[in-house]
């Protein structure tokens, strides 16, 4: 090899190779390019794939929030004629379904997929064709599901899918069909890019970055990972049992033929209760950046909040029977499941402490990043505190099936996994698209979200006590009980809440409207914030990092703008452009990277062939595996153009492209 | 300026090699996948309706040479990697075709029990106890046909010295799941067709 | 992580490499084709003596001995053919994480159907 010199720093930017690589046989890869929409079609760049999973993710959520709008319109006043019950059926089904699996647990992917390999210091996952794969295998399964609409109706069995009710009797139509396989798609996308961010995560850390030296957002996201891995085949169990009761006469749960419904019941909630942390943590780990910056203080007590994560990704499997509380588990079980509960909320409020210790005797600057975390500490404990109330068995036996618990988890999830997410775009915003979100208008975002969503689900805990059913797609006024705070007034306010939600979701597509037409740049580091992501370019470059950094402390990034003084106070030393351009001037001469692929995207396209298949003819089910298994070969014999030995991971089989540094 | 590291070598911050972490979380995932399998079996195994019961349909004699060819092929499975290790291509493949033929012959044990217990009475929806023997076993059984499909596909990339990536390796790591699915079936053995109901 | 680029690092304890682990795993990596064989004839042996139970009647010991037998050839294939003994620690605890993680979640859901109970 030449000797390598330094590049002079006034060199353009890395350029990939523009010729395609060594084919095998007819097969060869695509070519590396910048900006055409094969660049996105066959991208294995993390940063690229995070920006795709978040754009659909965020499409999903207008989707779900439109048959939110829906069901509030039809219960805003008696004898509500918006939806007919078989509609209304659908709608809250696919609007849960939606909501979950394709609009939070993806926005999270969304932000892992960005920022993890940022934050440890890596340049990409450890398998970033497999990470390609998940993104389209998501992608093509959430239109799987919604396709259901336009095929003969929507599922309609509510988002837990409670069998037999979900069998082919009650529920004849194609949509469930639809439901079971579009989810085993998914399914398969989360579990993959669980194992994908596991090995990330143990493997790719830059030198010096311990696994307590890590941000707490990696950490979260990394238990959540766990939690998939290994709830994932639970509800894929389920999925099988049912499809097979439905597309092959199966009983499993056919009560006439013997079969138990609490099967279904219990697998699913095995998998259910992991799932509501999966769908929090994430929001944990981002307000756990957030709050630091702008308490410009380090995050009170690390270890703490990283162990808590954990305690709660542990003690998470030990609770699902408190969705079954009335369905006949007899004593003994339902106090078990009780107490188990009960201990779960310790782990949670060891983490509120934390947060509200970090804030206190902070400077705390009230960026729209920063409310929608404080937000989120408020919001979600309130969550939390109706959660506590369901603990106890007794009385979950009144609250269970009525609009007191459809309150817990919108305070839980919208209050704690939505918010956390929308405090993730805007501190992030600038290093994703380098520019800022408008705080004006994000100030009216914020307002909007905050107070139609107290309104939206506040009353919901009256409404529930006062002994409002879930899935109800009517009532009446003979139904809505004596006085003037009765079911009729608080589903009003409820639905009015939900519009002025949704216009404040409005100020959000706005805000990023704004913002793309906007020519202003933002700095590099706009927060002054603590942790790797933030020592990169605006976006960061495709290989991330010049050189990979050396970490000596925990929130590194933070350490090298600022050192002690004699006095023990925190002086800055250098600015966040001066910290860059050390990584720069030290520039690695030969870095690698991941070539694109054709096959992750082609692999992915077999997997709804097949649930078509399932349901409409089973040749096409064979099609589809046809394509499934071209898709592997292809895949596995993808020829590797690079030296076996690599600088920087991934290993493993891969083809590298080598980029020049200058 | 080369990098002369070794080949075996992996740049990560454990050590340890990124594939087969990955492999050990996977199959650690499977257990949650085959736990729910069984567990549905052991709550439906009593429920025969008007159908046959385990004791009527099992031929434990038949099933116990089955298992031992399984049991066998994770033999001829560990010998495949000692193989590769020792870079003996010929060794390699001998192995691995031998591990997928008896993998092959299990799973044509498996049809032949199968096609047995239907013409006993017992189809998939004859009762809950049939669809979650079939289910569980069937599951079993697909994982088997992938490993021999995949045995043969490296033995097929082998021939042809186009395994990107280190060629132990792969082989080990097709080795870990083969393992597994063995592990499975002695588990599936023992709970369904040595314990009476 | 290029040595050449970042001399100044101590070789192990900053990354590992598997030329380490290798080095230390030979040492315990006892197993020829021989011992191999060996396994495989003593699992063997602990099959026909579970099939054997189909036959012979083992009173009260038949459930522990079957369940023990299980155990132990589930150990002995993982711990050796599988190569978990000899290789580094973090590899048991993913897998057996998983493993002990269904067997409690999913006798605990057997057990709500008194499964256990005689």
């Amino acid at each position: 090899m030449a000797i390598i010199e330094r590049p002079a720093t006034d060199t353009p930017a890395v350029v990939a190779p523009t010729v395609p690589s060594a084919a095998y046989g007819a097969l060869k890869r695509p070519v590396s390019t910048t900006s055409t929409w094969r660049s996105w079609l066959f991208t294995v760049d993390h940063k690229k794939l995070g920006l795709m999973y978040g754009a659909v993710a965020l499409f999903f959520f207008i989707v779900g929030g439109l048959e939110a709008v829906l069901i509030r319109l039809q219960l805003a006043a008696p004898d509500g004629k918006v939806l007919n019950a078989d509609l209304y059926n659908q709608m809250f089904t696919m609007h849960a379904t939606t909501m979950v699996f394709l609009f939070v647990m993806p926005m999270a992917s969304a932000f892992a997929n960005y920022f993890l390999p940022l934050q440890i210091g890596a340049r990409d996952v450890a398998f970033p064709r497999i990470n390609a794969f998940g993104f389209w295998a998501f992608l093509f399964g959430g239109i799987f599901i919604n396709m259901s609409w336009f095929l003969g109706g929507a599922a309609d069995g509510g988002w837990f899918m409670y069998a037999p009710n979900s069998g082919p009797i009650f529920s004849p139509s194609n949509g469930i069909d639809f439901w079971v396989l579009g989810l085993q798609i998914t399914g398969i996308a989360s579990l993959t890019g669980a194992v994908n961010l596991i090995v990330t995560v143990l493997n790719m850390r830059a030198p010096g970055m311990s696994l307590m030296r890590m941000p707490i957002f990696t950490w979260m996201v990394t238990v959540v990972q766990f939690l998939l891995l290994f709830a994932m085949p639970v509800i894929t169990v389920a999925l099988f049992l049912l499809m097979f009761q439905r597309n092959f006469d199966a009983t499993f749960f056919d009560v006439a033929a013997g079969a138990d419904p609490l099967l279904w019941q219990h697998l699913f909630w095995i998998f259910g209760h992991p799932e509501v942390y999966i769908l929090i943590l994430p929001s944990f780990g981002i307000i756990s950046e957030v709050l630091p910056v702008f308490s410009r203080k380090p995050l009170f007590g690390y270890p703490f909040v990283v162990f808590s994560g954990a305690a709660i990704g542990f003690v998470g499997w030990g609770v699902w029977a408190h969705h079954m509380f009335a369905s006949g588990l007899g004593p003994v079980s339902v106090a078990v499941f009780s107490v188990a509960t009960m201990a779960i909320a310790v782990p949670t409020g060891v983490k509120v402490v934390n947060w509200t210790m970090t804030m206190w005797g902070g400077k705390l600057q009230f960026t729209v990043a920063m409310k929608f975390a404080i937000g989120l500490v408020v919001l979600f404990t309130i969550g939390g505190l109706s959660g506590v109330t369901h603990s106890v068995a007794p009385s979950d036996t009144q609250q269970t099936d009525t609009y007191y618990i459809v309150a817990h988890f919108h305070y839980v999830l919208f209050g704690g996994a939505i918010l956390g997410l929308f405090s993730g775009f805007y501190y992030w915003w600038p290093k994703m698209f380098g520019k800022m979100l408008s705080e004006r208008i994000g100030n009216w975002n914020f307002w909007w979200m905050v107070v139609g969503m107290n309104m939206t689900f506040g009353p919901m805990h009256i409404l529930g006590l006062q002994g409002q059913p879930r899935r109800m797609y009517v009532w009446t006024e003979a139904r809505a009980g004596e006085g003037f705070f009765n079911l009729g007034f608080w589903n009003l306010i409820a639905s009015i809440g939900s519009i002025i939600l949704t216009i404040g979701v409005l100020f959000f597509l706005i805000n990023i409207f704004v913002t793309a037409r906007s020519k202003k740049q933002a700095p590099l580091d706009p927060w002054d914030a603590r942790s790797l992501e933030w020592m990169t370019s605006n976006p960061p470059k495709e290989h991330n990092f010049d050189s990979l950094p050396t970490v000596g402390h925990l929130d590194e990034f933070f350490h090298r703008k600022y050192q002690e003084d004699e006095n023990g106070q925190m002086q800055r030393v250098k600015s966040a452009e001066e910290v860059l351009k050390e990584l720069e001037d030290n520039a690695d001469a030969h870095i690698h990277m991941p070539s694109p692929s054709y096959w992750p995207i082609v692999l992915a396209l077999g997997l709804p062939v097949i649930g078509f298949g399932i349901i409409y003819s089973i040749p096409l089910a064979l099609l589809g595996g046809a394509i499934v298994l071209f898709g592997c070969y292809g895949w596995a014999l993808e020829p590797s153009t690079a030296t076996e030995d690599e600088i920087d991971p991934p290993s493993g089989g891969q083809s590298q492209e080598v980029v020049k540094v200058g | 300026m080369a990098d002369t590291a070794l080949h075996t070598e992996h740049h990560t911050s454990t050590g340890l090699s990124n594939v087969k972490l990955g492999m050990w979380l996977f199959l650690g995932s499977e257990c949650l996948l085959f736990g729910g399998l069984i567990s549905t079996y052991m709550l439906y195994r009593g429920r025969v309706g008007e159908g046959p019961t385990p004791s009527q349909v099992f031929d434990i004699p038949f099933t116990s040479v089955s298992s031992f060819v399984l049991l066998m092929s994770s033999l001829t499975m560990v010998l495949a990697v000692s193989a590769a290790n020792q870079k003996d291509d010929r060794g390699t493949t001998l192995w691995l075709t031998i591990t997928a033929l008896l993998g092959a012959t299990f799973v044509g044990g498996q049809v032949y029990e199968f096609t047995a217990f239907y013409n006993e009475g017992l189809g998939f929806t004859t009762s809950l106890f049939a669809s979650s023997f079939y289910v569980l076993t069937g599951f079993h059984g697909v994982h088997v046909t992938v490993g021999i499909i995949m045995l043969m596909s490296l033995v097929g990339i082998l021939k042809r010295s186009k395994v990107p990536g280190s060629k132990s390796e792969t082989v080990e790591m097709i080795g870990l799941y083969w393992h597994f699915v063995d592990v499975v079936w002695i588990v599936i053995f023992t709970l369904i067709y040595l314990i009476p109901v | 992580m290029d040595r050449d680029l970042y001399p100044h690092l101590p070789h192990s304890g900053v990354t590992m490499t598997t030329e380490q682990t290798h080095e230390e795993a030979t040492h315990q990596h006892g197993m020829s084709n021989a011992g191999y064989v060996k396994i495989a004839l003593i699992l063997a042996a602990i099959t026909a003596l579970e099939v054997s139970t189909y036959y012979i009647d083992f009173g009260p010991f038949f459930m522990p001995s079957l369940m023990i037998m299980m155990v132990v050839k589930f150990v002995m294939v993982v711990s050796y053919f599988m190569h978990l003994k000899f290789d580094n620690k973090i590899f048991s605890w993913l897998f057996y994480a998983g493993l002990f993680l269904a067997i409690g979640v999913y006798v605990a859901f057997l057990s709500t159907f008194k499964f256990f109970i005689a």
